[in-house]
């Protein structure tokens, strides 16, 4: 499956992907209306400690210990491998948080859980991070 | 102390769209943004902006704008406000004004005033969909004699020659003066194409050796890099009399630039600036030029061709006369127009004549004087279209130089700041956390991408003119029309003015 | 008005060709009766004939057919020739009065051979001395214009339909071994008869039908190399082309077709090595002598004629044999008028030559 990849050479930290998956995700067709005065709290973040930056996103894991860890099967894999989520059935118990080894899945402002869904769940249709990486920093493909 | 500076640009910032990302901060090495957290919105300080455009690409909202600076001194057609600023920076500073990139000023650009022609009727138009519409040029001397075998079959062997699928090459621009992914573009470009690209005068990184096959190697006034591995690496050897932003003078890198590896690949040390001498000082005359040519054939076994690349002067036809009689396989001419890195102001945008001039008079002169099949010609500075490629060849020219051009396909936005090494696309810079900007596997492309595209443009325009091999429209005049330029001009071009049959 | 040769006048045309295999004679009537079929291709603005084995008796001196335009320019011409050649005899080419020629100048022939003097001066042999002499006349003598200047053949041409031409000049009185002729379509007047074609030089002569689109990259060439191009015509720069390759450089006929109408690099690039590395070797070395756009030629030479056309096939030519004798022509009806049964006929294909020499003649 076309996963996403992220090569550290070449990412330069300048967090636009941050900022594209709020707007991926914000349900807004405006770009402008989708991030002004808005604190963003994205499926992606972007980590550094002052040599390698990179942007840090859910790696949809072959064996995925959120999943195995979910007390009310909010996390499933769809036919494709995908792990996504379904928000109305999190209880918000935090236990996919803890086992990430990625840090990759959080528990939102509203109370449950969310991470990256590789924009299949909103209209985007493709991960809008990876399309608008300036510099190739992230990709979308099958290895 | 008065400051006399006055911002020639101003960040327009449309805070109604500006959702405060912070990428136009994080990306602007002049330091132009920053996030003031007590107002909670963006500041920019305009004094510092160069207007590289990168900031107004990477918004993600594109609320931002570069505009001139609407500060105006009083309009003198004369005293330009240009001279005005100049003279106080001089006044400050005691210095020689620097600049980057090729002649800004207004003078005529000739391509511009150059139209192609179509066949009608008489002669059909070729579709390049369709039929065969080849543009593989072969550079280097054309024998003399023809010999053949005892079965009365021609012996094929030929002078050293190179191959292009196309008639564009990558200009020299030195490793130091562009980064090293910036080279690594170039050379994966010209190795997909099947044309060539070149070292410049800073030598050639042991990592690109493997592209040798596509490297042309440049021994220019300073020698740096010039060693024995480095001749036997390229393909062809071009030995740089001069370059048309600053002919007279030599390459010019602050040692700001020579660090790490672009020290070691010149051979010398690091943080002294690299000032290439005037002129070669084994070379005072012509016959100088011949022994060079000859000692260069010698150490590489008479296997390259030797390009000789002067800029384009007054009397660059009798030069190029001489070029021809001494043994080398082909002459580069680079216009007054041609890009640098740093170049001494009054020189980049004084000294030297326009290229499309040049060509008309060198290319005629060679023909003259029955000496034009000794050479082929390359012209450069600056090429900016597949039209300008096809007036040239016209012209006369074998194939041309693209160095601008290149640099503006990689991301280049002409800022003319090369010279501070602040370079915010990764081109014309060597610090690490800007050269990683250039993503090699995407300039690459996107090199390949321009010139796949401007050879169908020139196949467009070949079979317009029903040709449809492109060395049927080296030196074809007629294919060409003035138009608004005095009889002086038509005659030194060699072409007619737009009207007349 | 502008002569011929101060501006470029692009033209269609008919070509047609009579060769006998054996290289014995017949009579010029033929070659009129053909080229008359085609008088829709012309439009009486040019028309002309080469002819082959016409002077047998003189046929190791050179025979110039001379224009003269200016009356006093006869005179300068014979000084100037009688300084460098012996003139076996010279005479009025005799022509028939018909009220479809008008405007004739003074039309003469002269039988000459260098002096040694002059052969020993260029070293190169005979030849280069007509060479230079005839560009040396065409270009200093106003008023005086060599046409025609091979060994035992000749030109013949005027402003008019070819088959006017023909009579005026009495083309039926004549015997060769080949007649190749031309009409004209020009799209500008051309005022006068030296822009009529055939074009020739020494024993070369071309008909030609099309438009070259890398004429001016041909005709650059071609002066670097000591060619004048004073008429500025597609058929002069061919000539000049095939007597560069063939005279100077020593190429066979069917190499100099290989040379202007050059294979395509998709082609070659398939070749076998040894092939590959000849065409590729031709296409290099000759990239200035690559003839691109509509063309179908007939070359007339001593003992032979060739026939090509354009690699990319935009213009008619079809060749019939009967016998000892080759008939080539633009259209079909051409020589079907003057041979209406023959042994085969097929059509010219792109880019590959078509020779036929007399048995034993010259390669």
């Amino acid at each position: 499956m076309k996963k996403i990849y992220v090569k550290e050479e070449w990412c330069l930290g300048c967090h636009l992907c941050e900022f594209e998956c709020a707007y991926a995700n914000s349900g807004i067709g405006n770009i402008v209306l989708a991030l002004k005065d808005k604190e963003i709290d994205p499926n992606v973040k972007v980590l550094s400690d002052g040599k390698i930056t990179f942007a840090v996103s859910c790696r949809h894991c072959d064996e995925p210990l959120c999943i195995s860890a979910c007390i009310s099967g909010a996390l499933s894999k769809d036919e494709t491998g995908a792990v996504m989520v379904d928000r109305s059935k999190c209880v918000g118990c935090g236990s996919c948080v803890m086992v990430c080894p990625y840090g990759a899945v959080r528990i939102t402002k509203e109370g449950t859980a969310n991470k990256c869904q590789l924009c299949m769940n909103n209209s985007c249709g493709e991960p809008l991070c990876a399309r608008k990486c300036p510099n190739g920093a992230i990709v979308y493909e099958e290895k | 102390m008065i400051d006399y500076n006055v911002a020639p640009f101003e960040v327009v910032r449309d805070y109604d769209k500006c959702v405060n990302c912070r990428v136009c901060e994080r990306q602007c090495s002049n330091e132009v943004h920053h996030y003031e957290e007590g107002f909670g919105k963006m500041i920019s300080d305009s004094a510092k902006c160069v207007d590289c455009q990168r900031c107004v690409c990477l918004c993600p909202t594109k609320a931002l704008k570069i505009v001139p600076n609407q500060n105006a001194f009083r309009p003198n057609a004369n005293w330009q406000q240009k001279y005005l600023t100049e003279i106080y920076k001089q006044a400050e500073s005691g210095g020689v004004l620097l600049s980057s990139m090729g002649n800004p000023e207004p003078f005529p650009v000739y391509f511009d005033k150059i139209l192609i022609n179509a066949s009608q009727v008489t002669n059909p138009s070729i579709d390049p969909l369709r039929e065969p519409m080849e543009t593989r040029v072969f550079l280097g001397a054309k024998p003399q004699t023809i010999e053949r075998d005892a079965e009365g079959k021609i012996v094929t062997k030929l002078p050293p020659r190179l191959k292009l699928s196309m008639p564009v090459m990558f200009s020299a621009m030195s490793y130091g003066s562009i980064s090293y992914n910036a080279h690594a573009a170039l050379a994966r470009a010209a190795e997909a194409l099947g044309i060539y690209y070149n070292t410049g005068e800073g030598g050639l990184h042991k990592d690109f050796y493997k592209y040798s096959a596509n490297t042309i190697v440049q021994v220019a006034s300073g020698r740096f890099g010039v060693h024995k591995d480095y001749l036997e690496d390229g393909a062809a050897i071009e030995i740089k009399i001069g370059q048309g932003a600053k002919p007279g003078i030599g390459g010019h890198l602050p040692g700001a630039k020579i660090v790490g590896d672009v020290s070691k690949t010149r051979m010398i040390p690091e943080g002294s600036d690299a000032v290439s001498p005037a002129p070669h000082h084994d070379i005072y005359s012509i016959e100088d030029l011949r022994q060079l040519v000859y000692s260069i054939k010698e150490a590489t076994e008479y296997k390259k061709p030797v390009i000789v690349k002067i800029a384009a002067v007054h009397n660059v036809a009798a030069i190029a006369s001489g070029i021809a009689r001494s043994g080398a396989d082909i002459i580069a001419i680079d216009g007054f127009r041609g890009g640098t890195g740093a170049a001494p102001t009054r020189i980049r945008d004084n000294v030297g004549i326009p290229i499309e001039l040049a060509l008309g008079s060198v290319d005629e002169r060679l023909r003259e004087e029955n000496i034009r099949d000794n050479v082929s010609l390359v012209v450069a500075g600056s090429i900016r279209s597949s039209a300008d490629v096809v007036k040239a060849i016209c012209l006369g020219a074998d194939a041309v130089y693209i160095g601008s051009a290149s640099l503006v396909a990689m991301g280049c936005h002409l800022c003319r700041t090369c010279n501070y090494g602040k370079c915010n696309w990764g081109i014309a810079t060597q610090r690490p956390d800007l050269v990683k900007r250039l993503n090699p596997d995407i300039a690459a492309e996107r090199l390949i991408n321009m010139l796949t595209a401007w050879n169908h443009e020139i196949q467009e325009m070949m079979g317009g003119m029903g040709i449809n091999s492109i060395e049927a429209l080296r030196g074809n005049r007629l294919m060409l029309r003035g138009v608004g330029l005095n009889e002086r001009e038509l005659a030194v071009l060699g072409i007619k003015h737009a009207g007349e049959v | 008005m502008l002569l011929e040769g101060e501006f470029r006048n692009p033209a269609g045309c008919a070509i047609s060709a009579i060769f006998d295999k054996t290289g014995a004679r017949f009579s010029g009537e033929s070659i009129i009766d053909s080229i008359a079929v085609m008088r829709d291709r012309s439009n009486g603005l040019g028309g002309g004939f080469a002819c082959y084995g016409i002077y047998p008796d003189k046929k190791d001196l050179y025979a110039f057919h001379v224009f003269f335009t200016i009356h006093s320019a006869r005179k300068d011409f014979e000084e100037y020739i009688s300084r460098y050649y012996e003139i076996d005899s010279s005479e009025d080419i005799p022509t028939r009065k018909i009220p479809e020629i008008v405007d004739e100048p003074e039309i003469r022939r002269y039988f000459v051979y260098p002096k040694q003097k002059y052969i020993d001066f260029v070293k190169t042999g005979p030849d280069e001395c007509v060479f230079r002499t005839v560009f040396a006349v065409n270009t200093e003598i106003k008023g005086a214009y060599i046409f025609s200047s091979g060994k035992n053949m000749g030109i013949f041409k005027a402003v008019g339909f070819p088959e006017d031409v023909g009579r005026f000049y009495m083309l039926d009185s004549y015997e060769g071994y080949l007649f190749t002729a031309h009409g004209r379509y020009p799209t500008n007047t051309p005022g006068w008869w030296g822009g009529a074609h055939p074009f020739g030089l020494l024993g070369l002569s071309v008909v030609h039908n099309g438009e070259i689109s890398s004429y001016d990259a041909n005709r650059r060439a071609m002066e670097m190399y000591g060619y004048k191009c004073t008429l500025l015509t597609d058929t002069e720069v061919i000539t000049y082309i095939l007597d560069y390759l063939t005279r100077k450089k020593g190429l066979t006929f069917t190499e100099s077709a290989e040379v202007i109408a050059a294979p395509f690099w998709s082609r070659i690039d398939r070749m076998s090595e040894e092939e590959k590395a000849r065409a590729t070797y031709l296409r290099d070395v000759f990239s200035a002598e690559l003839v691109t756009g509509p063309f179908s030629i007939i070359v007339g030479f001593d003992g032979g004629v060739m026939a090509l056309n354009d690699r990319l096939k935009l213009r008619t030519l079809a060749v019939a044999e009967k016998g000892d004798k080759v008939y080539m022509a633009s259209e079909e009806a051409a020589i079907r008028r003057v041979c209406p049964s023959f042994d085969k006929m097929f059509y010219a294909e792109g880019g590959k030559p078509i020779v036929y020499r007399v048995k034993g003649g010259k390669q």
